[in-house]
């Protein structure tokens, strides 16, 4: 067998890049591709860890330039009050402009019915693809991670979205290379995701390498909290616990940011970024698995609601 | 010897890995599912909640074992026609480094997307079945493998104990694949037996094989190099964006943005805008927020220059005594990716690098049989999946790097301009690598057919 190597073993090669360093490279890249060929993209933007990273990339790939991109928010009306602080803060920090599309009053408006389980997660997509249409976005960053769920590991880089903003896995263009298409007619849009290729541990050691502030939530904290479908709930105004639930003061953290009514907490001591990144990497549970109810609905639930326009 | 999985890692470690992108390439019953599942299994990067989820789902299905290939299978009509449509990516990790796996399907028809995940991978893993030996499909594999510039291949010799893990049968493979795949030009192949059933020489060695001493599949991923001497490249570097803050902090600042394709860049070097042929000096580099003397691929900087010359989207910067030639006629192997067919004289956009232009087919002087490589003249037109010759008039000149020089820079799509359907993916230049010269030219190579 030939073994023809460019570098003699045992050597380090002094233009290695580290795996952080390639992705954020990458990510910078589809950045910045999208800033070029597009009129009016968006950053989905809700506090959470992904879209907190995928900010901070952002703010990298312009600087010393301002972020080219306005942000938008579903707010689904039963987000943690510390992370809409955080969303808050931020925006203003940074000078940015935020967009805030909100399920509450959509069903106030009597135009979105609420589900009798109260999760509110499902009920994003028609305010989200409305926001889209009204503001003509044509490029939509989110912060979806491969790793995260089998239908997203199926997903492009650039994802055309037609008028609907509807996704059709048989129809995707080939990615190729680095040479993203991001073509689209009018009314279409294309849904784009820079950390595509980046896992939940990836985010994390980002964040600790950056130094990233992140909302309270992440750490561990004490919290009122009641037991439903296996997964530590908060109590609130969003219509739990009920009468049987009862709540209980138990040490936690949130490995996701979503709606309160299915994102659940997990037991956790890990009040640093050194010792989450330590219990992650130790987890024998996926991020999804352990926090999300929505996915746990059916084999394909993600799949499903991304054909209706979810992310 | 193995290296400790996950769990034993603290952050340190973690983050002093390097990334692998690999692709996987294998017929439909060469196990290559259980090789995928085995890697990712065996890594712990399968988590309790997704296999419990894929028990529950084979279970309910009347299937004895969890069927790992539902792991991959992430479409609703992949799992119902139990076939691998579409590239799946997957992610896993040991002590030593990080991985991104393009998990491609084997039918024929979906040889566009073993060049989707080809084309990024630095290293592809062709699965053979032990009993069966290179077969046609092996063969198309290593064709594609090759055509796409892969620096690394192997050849994982699968269902080893289905052969009694006879040591003839694999040199036997071993050097029918190597004699193959050299003749295409890919430039360093490892063989390795291996049972993904069993789980030998994946990532554990195999205490069945004492004849083997190679590492494993596992190893190999952790140890061969990723990274290429940059300095002996073509340094190349696409516009992406132009920089101007125009605030009152930075009422002057003026900085080209892009991710640096090949090769490496330092202050003070002589450069040359493409195609325009203007030539200046690097008076900075801005990495992310941090001002460096010297920076290489694929980092995504910001060049700053002597003297405000009209540079755009889409130009190239390259050193002012290395830069690729420009042109308007390209000529290029291809592969085409979309159901409907490329025919000479169709109206075309065609996106290298940061530049789109537009573009006319003005020939496609043959089209490729992948099985034994021979050449069809004149097919006319490229349908889905065709690897062909194709030669293309564009409306205004291109920097082009031939792709043997440079993956980045000589590689392009053409697309649909009606509809933006990536239609072929392109590659400058000309189609497999010459042949290494043999070592020894001995009377067996007269046997070797091709």
């Amino acid at each position: 067998m030939s073994t023809v190597t460019s570098v003699p073993e045992g050597t380090v090669n002094p233009y290695a890049l580290n795996h952080l360093d390639s992705l954020e490279s990458e990510a910078v890249h589809i950045f910045r591709e999208v800033a070029g060929e597009f009129e009016r993209p968006v950053i989905l933007f809700s506090g959470g860890k992904d879209s907190i990273v995928m900010l901070h990339l952002a703010l990298k790939a312009f600087a010393p330039a301002p972020v080219p991109f306005t942000l938008l928010h579903v707010d689904t009306g039963h987000n943690f009050p510390e992370v809409l602080e955080y969303r808050d803060r931020t925006v203003a920090k940074h000078g940015l402009r935020l967009h805030v599309a909100s399920v509450q009053e959509y069903i106030d408006a009597g135009k979105l019915r609420e589900r009798p389980d109260g999760t509110r997660n499902p009920l994003q997509t028609v305010p989200l693809t409305e926001a889209i249409q009204q503001h003509r976005f044509d490029a939509v960053f989110g912060g979806g991670r491969r790793d995260e769920e089998k239908a997203r590991a199926k997903e492009r880089v650039f994802s055309l979205r037609d008028e609907f903003s509807q996704w059709d896995p048989r129809r995707q263009r080939p990615e190729l290379w680095q040479l993203y298409n991001g073509r689209h007619a009018p009314g279409e849009h294309v849904r784009v995701f820079p950390i595509s290729n980046w896992t939940e541990l990836d985010v994390w050691q980002y964040i600790e390498r950056e130094g990233i502030e992140l909302p309270e939530i992440y750490f561990a904290h004490e919290r009122e909290v009641f037991s439903r479908n296996g997964m530590w709930l908060t109590a609130g105004g969003w219509g739990g616990p009920k009468e049987h639930e009862a709540t209980e003061t138990r040490l936690v953290r949130y490995r996701t940011v979503g709606d309160m009514s299915c994102t659940g907490a997990v037991d956790s001591d890990a009040t640093t970024l050194e010792a989450v990144i330590t219990e992650i990497a130790a987890s024998r549970l996926t991020e999804r698995g352990a926090t999300r109810a929505d996915d746990k609905m059916s084999e394909a639930a993600m799949e499903d609601r991304k054909r209706e326009g979810y992310f | 010897m193995t290296t400790p999985i996950l769990p034993a890692l603290s952050a340190e470690r973690l983050s002093a890995t390097t990334l692998l992108r690999f692709a996987t390439a294998g017929s439909v019953d060469d196990g290559k599912s259980t090789l995928v599942g085995r890697l990712l299994h065996d890594s712990k990067s399968i988590l309790t909640d997704q296999l419990e989820a894929v028990e529950q789902v084979s279970l309910s299905r009347g299937q004895e074992a969890p069927d790992l290939a539902l792991l991959t299978d992430g479409l609703r009509a992949e799992r119902e026609q139990g076939i691998t449509i579409d590239v799946a990516y997957r992610y896993f990790a040991t002590t030593r480094r990080r991985f991104i796996l393009a998990d491609t399907p084997g039918h024929v028809q979906y040889t566009r997307n073993m060049v989707t995940g080809a084309s990024t991978a630095e290293l592809a893993v062709v699965l053979v079945d032990a009993r069966n030996g290179v077969v046609e499909q092996t063969r198309r594999h290593a064709a594609v493998a090759a055509l796409l510039r892969v620096p690394h291949v192997v050849l994982a010799v699968n269902k080893m104990d289905l052969v009694e893990y006879a040591e003839p049968v694999f040199a036997a493979i071993a050097e029918e694949f190597t004699a193959y795949a050299a003749s295409l030009g890919v430039p360093e192949i490892t063989a390795i037996p291996i049972s993904a059933l069993a789980g030998d020489n994946v990532v554990e060695p195999s205490a069945h094989m004492d004849w083997y001493g190679g590492p494993t599949v596992l190893e190999h991923l952790e140890t061969v190099p990723v990274s290429h001497d940059l300095t002996a490249c073509h340094a190349r570097f696409p516009v992406q964006y132009v920089i101007r803050p125009q605030t009152a902090e930075h009422p002057d600042y003026r900085g080209y943005a892009g991710q640096i394709a090949a090769g490496v860049f330092r202050v003070g070097e002589a450069v040359s805008v493409l195609p325009s042929g203007r030539t200046t000096t690097i008076t900075g580099i801005d990495a992310l927020g941090e001002s460096v003397d010297i920076a290489w691929a694929p980092q995504s900087v910001t060049l700053r220059l002597a003297d405000d010359i009209d540079i755009s989207r889409g130009d190239l910067i390259a050193p002012a005594d290395d830069a690729p030639p420009v042109t308007q006629d390209v000529e290029a192997t291809v592969c085409h990716v979309a159901d409907q067919p490329l025919s000479v004289g169709k109206r075309v956009l065609l996106k290298h690098t940061t530049r789109t232009v537009k573009a006319i087919v003005k020939d496609i002087p043959s089209r490729l049989t992948l099985d034994d490589l021979s050449q069809h003249p004149a097919p006319g037109q490229l349908v889905a999946n065709d690897i062909g010759r194709v030669v293309v008039r564009t409306a205004e000149p291109l920097a082009l790097d031939a792709y043997a020089d440079s993956r980045r820079t000589g590689s392009f799509l053409l697309i649909d301009p009606a509809d933006g359907t990536t239609l072929t993916a392109g590659m400058a230049g000309t189609a497999f690598a010459a042949a290494p010269e043999p070592v020894v030219a001995d009377a067996d190579d007269a046997e070797w057919d091709f």
